[in-house]
């Protein structure tokens, strides 16, 4: 990391967005995450937290601070494995498992997410297979991440793929629902709402875009 | 009883011999079970990172499929043995619930496409199923081939249990133990039942991923089990299929089979080995003890 | 100040006062509206406004008015009765009035408080104005009761808080009876070994006051005894009091330990309460070599003795003093106080709550109590800290919060356990050399010399982690965590999850009031906060009174609290009740219930409902008659009377009906 990356230990009040604490936390019962006392339970239990650039906790406490630029590109909450150790342990029952989804959707929204990152690739990717055909093509899937990230990785993908194949459990066949149209229509009267309503009730009193 | 079934995408590739034994065990029990016609992917974690009010959609489809499937005045619960689709479904039936705001939103999408979700659906996992309306006793009096000596590590995962699950224990789960205990096998006392496998991040950023599978194998091993079962195909995949290559990452000799929980149930079953998709394990389920398992 | 007057002239002359209580009603309640208001009620000859009514210069407004002839009853709108309303009838009757010819209206709790719209409260405060005036048209003038008090007193619960109570009643030469369930007095402060924050010897300070107890002329101590049943009220409560059957006369029982060495039992074969179960101890027994009193006691579930009748009853024979009584059956004692003094105490949270820290399922984790007998000269290790395989640990983790802090188990802070998780790493550290990491959310040290303790803590080397530990297991990451607990926390401070091997861990349990605080609040009549501990008549003001009159708190019954605080509440307990003998008696409320004679059928349904006995029949007249030294104003009868005969002061019909009708009529 170091100084290139990250802009010191030290934040202006301009660097900040006070709003952002009210952004995430107009998810359901999200303001709960006001109440957090920095007690750490949330990254003991986390299974993660010792890859993560900033601990479950740290990331509570930026959210409040209003650091929305350092959460949204950190690594943290992509690496959320949504297991919810820390929601269920948390002694102020913060669903920090929501919050973490929340953050991802909103660094998504506003592409800030970590450039090269394969988690919100991979994200990325199963939300276009799904929404297009209903389904997730596993096979399919993964080949197209490595693609996107990492092409050397197929090699060495080679053999585990080879092995599934001999089992059966591997295909590159393009799985699909029959009533493609039934479910385009459902997701098309939220299409509006997930893109530019829901950006509006998450971000109260802001333009959308901003 | 009669069940419908929501296999999910896994089970119908890398996790088939879970829908396999799942289902041959379930006949073997004279347990009916449909699966849900056209079903849909539930919008579990990676889609749920993108829009929350789309993976909200997706379950309520699957939900409003299932309804439409049964005859109003039938309660037929779902059966869903991928952990993550179980708490995807799961989490959708309590916010539903829960949040008459994005109720209305979701009933207005379902209504355009002529579809209707009242709840009355329950998301039911097969560990609840067995333990709960089959009970240990019918399971154990079918019993041909008993499991002896065989060491299993019960391996529940997480989102099976947490945060919505009702059917067991999210810090001490019984249910998976429960059931191989009574066909036979000796349970290994493992304090990692619960902890994370890594999910997806095995596919994505592998050394994480892996670390947190071989952290699972290792003490697994280090408190002698012959055999991992598992719940849910993620699991299977990353404690299974990534096993040779944490070997060579952390120089390791670990070669622990890991099952299917209803792949053991159905050998105590006395089922034949293609019924249980057995063929498709990476590492052949051994003998433990002098039992032969296959 | 505003005066609103009419000129109305009739009997019945009443001023109505409508205090804005600084900004706390005035802010909400359009003051002048609701007294331009009340100026054109029925009888109404003074109507105003002051921003402070229990004020002097408030109180004396009301004065100046009766004194004028302006007025005969007054209504004060402003807060809760339970507040003023003495005050005010005081104002009424140092004028010269008659104290119940005065009606309180609440508008700031009942109104101001908890309404959002200015409009509304203001609607309201009037309804409940007017009221308030129809209803004091119906007030008669009464005498209070005067009822002399008596003079002992009962002290329940022998903690530290009960003895320091019971010692000081008793010195002032009151007679005081303490009540104490467990075979011997001294609660929680008896298992200790040191005190923070000077670590005194626990003992030490605590044994002189225990054989004071004992000794005192003026206490007379029933201990493994109970509670069962209240009667009465301030000044004049009727109590019974189970003695358990110890199966040892007290009296003749000198303490020797013969019956302990002879009873069947070889070595000790049931959990030993006093040590947390780290022991055994015998059917028979004396909890601890300092207990008081020094009498032996069986425990008839275990004793096969008492349970069969088939046993050598080698304890009987060893008996010089002939103290054994396997026929002993409980007695019931009955006994008039005056006051009465709460000091119930606490009990620790059931770490096993908490899954994650494994206790019950590893060895070598303890919880801070029972820890306090191990590192106690006299607990069951003689002082030893030792691991289960005899060995001295290496490296001790000590769990704070555990049950505190937590919506799972307990919002609240439990206020000792800082203090004492300090004390026992410096005990910890002293005994052992072991490296000692406390895991704190936050440090709470507030009090005198506390904060100097820490300091002293921190310059002996203890480690501090800033976290609340996420969880303990046996697993291993790393080679030097084989065979060891490993605690799991996030060090906040740093900002990384640390994963510390120990030998031992100690669980700073929380403290959480009495299992059955609630039925003991019940048999005093006193209230319980939500988590269960004895509520106060107001937190800051009326910290040891309750709200049933003559019965007061003391210690950790009433909040988690540590020794100095228990002592001085109990200090304070003692002098509201000396205060209350002191006088000698206690005014009552008129509030007794009369016959109207012309009314009266004579079914005598009320004579045997009266659970004091206060109703008779008045053969001649053919009519019930109540006694009203006797009637405690239970309003049983009133509510039975078939004809509608039996009436209470302060509570009658008429009272009620026009307070109702004020109200609709408003609206
Ligand atoms: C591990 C630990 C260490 C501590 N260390 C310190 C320290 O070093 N310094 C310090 O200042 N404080 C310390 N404290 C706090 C201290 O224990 C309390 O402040 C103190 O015990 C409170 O005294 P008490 O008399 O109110 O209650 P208790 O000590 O709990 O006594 C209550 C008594 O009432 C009896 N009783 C309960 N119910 C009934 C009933 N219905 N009828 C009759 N009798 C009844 C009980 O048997 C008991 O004898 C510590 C607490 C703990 C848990
Ligand atoms: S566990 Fe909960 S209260 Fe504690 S730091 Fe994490 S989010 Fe905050
Ligand atoms: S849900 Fe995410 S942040 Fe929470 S413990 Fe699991 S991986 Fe960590
Ligand atoms: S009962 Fe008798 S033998 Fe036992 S301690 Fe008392 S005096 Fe001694
Ligand atoms: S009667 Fe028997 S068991 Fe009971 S105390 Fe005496 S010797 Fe022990
Ligand atoms: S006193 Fe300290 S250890 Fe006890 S609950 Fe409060 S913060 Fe936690
Ligand atoms: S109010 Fe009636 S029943 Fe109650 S004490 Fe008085 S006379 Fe007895």
């Amino acid at each position: 990391m170091g100084y290139a990356k990250h802009r010191g230990k030290i934040r202006f009040e301009s660097d900040l967005e006070p709003d952002f604490s009210k952004e995430i936390s107009s998810i359901p019962e999200g303001e709960q995450l006001f109440s957090c006392i920095q007690c750490g339970t949330c990254s003991g239990m986390c299974p993660l937290s010792q890859y993560m650039d900033y601990t479950p906790r740290q990331i509570i406490a930026m959210i409040r601070g209003g650091f929305k630029n350092d959460v949204l590109s950190s690594y943290t909450t992509w690496l959320c494995a949504s297991c919810y150790s820390c929601a269920v342990e948390c002694p102020k029952e913060i669903k920090l498992t929501d919050i973490m989804y929340a953050a991802k959707r909103l660094a998504i929204r506003e592409g800030v997410y970590p450039k090269r990152f394969p988690i919100p690739i991979l994200a990325h990717e199963f939300f276009k297979n799904v929404d297009d055909s209903g389904r997730n093509s596993e096979g399919r899937l993964i080949l197209r991440l490595l693609l996107r990230t990492n092409p050397l990785r197929l090699f060495n993908q080679a053999g585990l793929g080879w092995r599934l194949l001999k089992t059966g459990r591997f295909s590159l066949k393009k799985e699909s629902i029959v009533h493609k149209g039934e479910l385009k229509n459902i997701l098309k009267v939220l299409e509006k709402e997930h893109m530019v309503k829901s950006k509006e009730e998450l971000a109260p009193g802001r333009e959308a875009g901003s | 009883m009669s069940y419908l079934y929501f296999p999910g995408c896994s089970l119908k590739s890398s996790g088939r011999a879970y829908e396999e034994s799942m289902l041959s065990v379930f006949s073997t029990l004279g347990l009916k079970i449909n699966e849900i016609e056209d079903w849909n992917c539930c919008g579990a974690t990676a889609y749920m990172s993108i829009s929350e009010l789309k993976a909200f959609a997706l379950s309520a489809r699957i939900f409003a499929l299932a309804e439409r499937q049964m005859q109003a005045s039938d309660r037929a619960d779902i059966v869903v043995p991928c952990a993550a689709c179980y708490l995807g479904l799961n989490k959708t039936r309590h916010y539903l619930a829960e949040h008459p705001k994005l109720r209305r939103k979701i009933y207005k999408a379902l209504n355009a496409a002529n579809l209707k979700y009242t709840g009355r659906m329950q998301v039911r996992h097969p560990l609840d199923v067995l333990n709960n309306d089959v009970g240990i006793e019918k399971i154990s009096s079918l019993l041909v081939n008993p499991l002896e000596g065989v060491q299993i590590a019960c391996y529940y995962g997480c989102q099976l249990l947490r945060p919505y699950s009702d059917f067991d224990d999210q810090h001490e789960p019984s249910t998976m133990d429960r059931l191989l205990k009574a066909l036979g096998a000796e349970i290994v006392d493992w304090p990692l039942k619960s902890r994370c496998c890594g999910g997806s991040l095995t596919g994505t950023v592998q050394d994480v991923g892996l670390r947190l599978s071989y952290i699972l194998l290792k003490e697994a091993k280090k408190r002698g089990c012959d055999v991992i079962a598992t719940a849910c195909p993620l699991c299977q995949f990353n404690l299974e299929c990534y096993q040779s290559r944490m070997n060579r990452y952390y120089k390791d000799k670990i070669n622990v089979p890991v099952a299917y929980f209803t792949q053991l149930m159905g050998i105590a079953f006395g089922l034949s080995p293609q019924q249980l998709g057995i063929q498709r394990l990476f590492i052949p389920l051994k003998s433990g003890a002098g039992h032969v398992c296959l | 100040m505003s005066t609103v007057g009419t000129g109305s002239n009739d009997k019945c002359k009443i001023g109505v006062y409508v205090c804005h209580c600084g900004i706390n009603i005035s802010s909400k309640v359009d003051v002048s509206k609701t007294v331009r208001f009340a100026a054109k009620l029925p009888h109404v000859t003074v109507s105003r406004e002051y921003k402070f009514m229990c004020a002097d210069p408030g109180q004396d407004l009301i004065q100046q008015d009766i004194r004028d002839g302006r007025i005969n009853r007054a209504v004060v709108a402003s807060c809760s009765p339970l507040m003023h309303e003495p005050t005010f009838r005081n104002t009424m009757a140092e004028a010269g009035g008659n104290p119940f010819l005065f009606q309180m209206a609440n508008i700031r709790e009942h109104v101001s408080w908890v309404t959002l719209d200015n409009t509304a409260a203001t609607e309201k405060a009037m309804s409940l104005i007017s009221a308030a005036v129809e209803r004091v048209v119906f007030h008669q003038p009464l005498m209070p009761n005067r009822v002399p008090v008596h003079p002992d007193v009962l002290v329940v619960g022998g903690g530290i808080a009960g003895i320091h109570a019971a010692l000081t009643l008793a010195d002032a030469g009151q007679k005081v009876y303490l009540v104490e369930r467990e075979p011997s007095i001294g609660g929680h402060m008896a298992k200790f070994d040191k005190t923070f924050p000077t670590l005194d010897c626990s003992a030490c300070i605590l044994t002189p006051k225990m054989s004071a107890v004992r000794a005192h002329s003026n206490i007379t101590l029933w201990s493994y005894s109970e509670v069962i049943g209240v009667d009465g009220f301030v000044g004049n409560f009727k109590v019974r009091v189970r003695r358990k059957p110890r199966y040892i006369i007290e009296e003749r029982c000198v303490g020797c330990l013969d019956c302990i060495e002879a009873c069947i039992y070889k070595s000790g074969k049931v959990p030993d309460e006093f040590n947390e179960g780290l022991v055994k101890r015998k059917p028979v027994y004396i909890p601890f070599p300092q207990a008081t009193p020094l009498v032996a006691v069986i425990d008839a579930k275990t004793c096969i003795g008492i349970r069969t009748g088939k046993c050598k009853m080698t304890c009987i024979d060893a008996c010089e003093r002939d103290a054994i009584d396997l026929n002993q059956s409980e007695e019931i004692n009955e006994i008039e106080v005056g006051a009465i003094i709460l000091a119930t105490g606490f009990k620790t949270f059931n770490a096993k709550r908490i899954y994650r820290y494994g206790y019950g399922k590893y060895s070598n984790i303890y919880t801070s109590l029972e820890l306090e007998r191990m590192v106690n000269a006299a607990g069951p290790t003689g002082g030893e800290i030792t691991l289960k395989n005899g060995q001295k640990p290496k490296a001790v983790g000590i769990v704070h919060c555990v049950g505190s802090r937590d919506n799972k188990t307990n919002k609240y802070c439990s206020k000792v356990c800082c203090m004492y998780s300090l004390k026992l790493a410096h005990l910890i550290k002293e005994r052992t050399g072991a490296e000692v990491y406390n895991f704190y959310i936050d440090m709470r040290t507030p009090g005198k010399g506390y904060e100097e303790f820490y300091d002293r803590l921190l310059e002996e080397n203890v480690h501090f982690i800033r976290g609340r530990v996420a969880e303990i297991t046996d697993w291993v990451m790393t080679p030097e965590e084989e065979g060891k607990l490993v605690i799991r926390a996030e060090d906040t401070l740093v900002g990384v999850v640390r994963r510390v091997p120990v030998d031992m861990v100690v669980l700073s349990v929380g403290l959480e009031p009495q299992p059955d605080a609630e039925d003991v609040g019940r048999l005093f009549n006193i209230s319980c906060t939500r988590e269960g501990w004895f509520l106060e008549r107001h937190p800051k003001l009326a910290p040891v009174s309750t709200f049933t009159d003559g019965i007061f708190l003391a210690g950790a019954c009433q909040g988690p609290k540590d020794i100095p605080d228990s002592v001085a509440q109990a200090g304070a307990a003692a002098a509201e009740a000396l205060a209350l003998i002191d006088r000698g008696y206690v005014v009552l409320e008129p509030n007794t219930a009369y016959v109207q004679d012309e009314l009266c059928s004579g079914c005598k349904t009320c004579i045997d409902l009266c659970p004091y006995g206060a109703i008779s029949f008045d053969d001649e007249k053919d009519t019930a008659k109540v006694n009203g030294a006797l009637c405690k104003g239970c309003g049983t009868c009133v509510a039975s009377c078939p004809s509608g005969s039996l009436q209470q002061y302060l509570f009658t019909d008429d009272q009620i009906f026009s307070e109702i009708k004020g109200v609709i009529l408003y609206a």
